[in-house]
């Protein structure tokens, strides 16, 4: 194991896989040199110069449309759109397009193109670069989603969306990367669609993904404290959903506790959510409960930012209740 | 940087091209009014929109191409499918909803795409298949190969985003993309003088770098012409181009559209201009066009035979498809 930032290790993906596959490459804005505003490409242009590592006009419809087209024509394109908010102005070619066109072509065409992107509050950056907007993804058939909480899981599992035959939405968030974790030495994967218990508990199963994977281990830990085991899932792939791993641990605990910073209404945890009550009623001992992101858009005053997003202090009392 | 002017005094075309081109104008014709009429009697449902009266373009411009050069085409696709030489009966079962079509029942008319001839395929929606024809010119520079890809569009389309976007993205990476803009004068019913304030649409390539030509579309040997340069342009990697035909359509937008809104006496004059009758002309000798017409004909009655006898997808076998999450 080496231990490296989040974001390199999502370097070390791309660097791999254009490394082994010359046909993947790089799109997105200020990528090339200046090695992206998260700094996950740099010294991927002077790698592999500019016919791989491509900087585009700030024009996300037409780039991620050209993804497409690239990936129809056997690439396989790899874009970066700034931040999942700027995502909403490419909403006709990944929904339209990239989500529809293996099917409506009978399987003639493949898009094996990833979008990589990032989202989340936390850093004041206001309403518009601020969202959690999986849920718009997570709801269109034809698409993969991939929201890695650890250094180790975006190396492997941006490998893994890299290789995939479908096309791929890949969100990162803005206050993972810098944080650090080890990752194997050697080349790895990590297959999509497959959930990881990062902590196993016999109490309460916590559901989450992404940033909020680190703020349920923290409340795990406070509560073990307490004499309180509890079970972190962390979903990692949403689409396709690791049904069973959830499945089998709720049948184990009899408890569950959704956790996401994405706005409460329409997200992915109702689905979750009603998914166990549909096919676990009879395991489980009360509701399922859903901890989320607030209603509202995420204002810039830091105070009140923190306040939209669900705390460790929530999370803990959240499983108190259902207990 | 000012309009292109169309090349003079091109040099003579081989008869095989011409006939080609003559073939594929023909069969797109026969093979819409057949659709009308499959459409009429219930085996074609959903949108119907014809490529009559444009056909020279598609015919015009995929004689320019190699088999293993690109094209995107759009919900008015028929045409664009034919001339780069799709199957006629696997045209047909897709667009009567069949198990054995193109793309297995799934697309329809609006989506048919054939991988046999590079057709990345028709889109349901205005302008979204122009990023994409980008795209695949920018993965053939991925993959360095002399290919090319025509995008066709419509001037509907041009007056979208995307094709802005997609313009100024070819001319920043001389990508190997051509932008065949069919201007039928109409945006579903709204005339295209009522949709832009300018007159050539071309003339909105050299605002983005890209050599912007007209093209009389009713006049297939000028449009061959024109993509063969544009072509030959793009495969000497010197980048794209934008090419407007000015065409017309014969009818509504789509199958069950009168049109009472086209203007009557603009739609006489381009009829009397019929490309299919230009053609003729071109060639000048009935019975080559006889002999063709006459292949035409049995292929297309073998395709509405295939087409009618194919079942339709397997409901179950459909639904086992689909993953739950």
């Amino acid at each position: 194991m080496v231990e490296m930032m989040y974001r390199e290790a999502l370097r070390r993906a791309l660097d791999e896989e254009m490394q082994r596959d010359p046909l993947v490459f790089l799109m997105g804005e200020t990528i090339a040199e200046r090695g992206g505003s998260y700094k996950v490409t740099e010294g991927l242009w002077q790698k592999y110069g500019s016919r791989r590592v491509i900087d585009t006009p700030i024009a996300e419809a037409s780039f991620t449309g050209m993804a497409v087209g690239a990936a129809l024509v056997g690439c396989r394109p790899v874009v970066e759109i700034l931040f999942v908010d700027f995502a909403m102005l490419v909403m006709d070619q990944i929904v339209n397009q990239a989500a529809k066109i293996e099917f409506i072509s009978g399987g003639q065409g493949k898009v094996p193109m990833v979008l990589r992107t990032q989202g989340g509050a936390g850093n004041g950056l206001a309403a518009q670069h601020s969202q959690s907007l999986e849920a718009l993804f997570y709801h269109i058939p034809g698409l993969k989603l991939v929201m890695p909480a650890t250094p180790a899981d975006a190396c492997g599992l941006l490998k893994s969306a890299i290789r995939d035959d479908d096309p791929v939405i890949f969100i990162e968030h803005k206050l993972l990367y810098m944080t650090r974790g080890p990752v194997p030495e050697e080349e790895f994967l990590i297959p999509l669609g497959k959930a990881e218990i990062k902590r196993p508990g016999r109490d309460a199963t916590l559901i989450t993904y992404s940033h909020m994977t680190l703020k349920c281990l923290e409340a795990a830990a406070f509560l073990e404290k307490e004499g309180i085991r509890v079970e972190v899932i962390d979903l990692r792939t949403l689409a396709p959903l690791d049904t069973e791993t959830l499945l089998d641990s709720v049948r184990r605990t009899g408890r569950a506790v959704v956790v996401h910073e994405a706005c409460k209404r329409g997200g992915v945890g109702g689905d979750i959510a009603a998914m166990l009550m549909e096919q676990a009623y009879d395991d489980l001992d009360g509701p399922v409960l859903r901890i989320a992101g607030r209603n509202t858009p995420i204002p810039y005053n830091l105070k009140i930012e923190r306040a939209c997003v669900p705390s460790v202090e929530e999370i803990v009392a959240g499983v108190l209740s259902i207990l | 940087m000012a309009l292109t002017p169309p090349a003079g005094d091109p040099a003579p075309i081989a008869e095989p091209i011409l006939l080609g081109i003559y073939r594929n104008i023909y069969a797109t014709r026969r093979f819409e009014l057949t659709c009308i009429e499959l459409y009429r009697q219930g085996h074609i449902r959903g949108y119907l929109h014809p490529y009559l009266g444009e056909e020279a373009v598609a015919a015009g411009a995929c004689a320019a191409l190699r088999p293993d050069d690109y094209i995107v085409s759009t919900h008015r696709g028929h045409g664009h499918c034919i001339s780069k030489g799709a199957d006629l009966s696997l045209m047909m079962a897709e667009i009567t909803g069949k198990a054995t079509g193109y793309c297995r029942g799934r697309g329809g008319s609006m989506h048919i795409s054939s991988k046999q001839v590079n057709n990345l395929g028709a889109n349901g929606i205005v302008g979204g298949g122009i990023p994409i024809a980008a795209g695949a010119a920018m993965g053939i520079m991925v993959r360095q190969t002399d290919q090319v890809v025509v995008a066709f569009f419509s001037d509907g389309a041009s007056n979208n985003g995307v094709f802005a976007e997609s313009l100024n993205m070819a001319g920043i990476f001389r990508l190997p993309v051509i932008f065949m803009l069919e201007n039928n004068h109409y945006a579903v019913s709204t005339p295209i003088e009522c949709a832009t304030g300018c007159c050539d649409l071309a003339g909105r390539g050299p605002a983005y770098g890209v050599p912007g030509i007209c093209v009389d579309g009713n006049d297939a040997v000028a449009v061959y012409h024109e993509t063969l340069r544009a072509a030959g342009r793009a495969r000497r990697g010197e980048g794209p181009t934008l090419i407007e035909a000015k065409t017309f359509r014969h009818g509504g937008h789509h199958v069950n559209d009168p049109g009472l809104y086209m203007d009557p006496q603009a739609l006489a004059e381009w009829k009397a201009r019929d490309p299919l009758t230009l053609m003729k002309q071109v060639i000048a000798d009935p019975s080559k066009t006889r002999i063709i017409e006459t292949e035409v004909e049995s292929e297309l009655e073998a395709a509405v035979a295939f087409a009618l006898r194919s079942p339709e997808p397997d409901v179950a076998e459909f639904i086992a498809g689909i993953p739950e999450h």
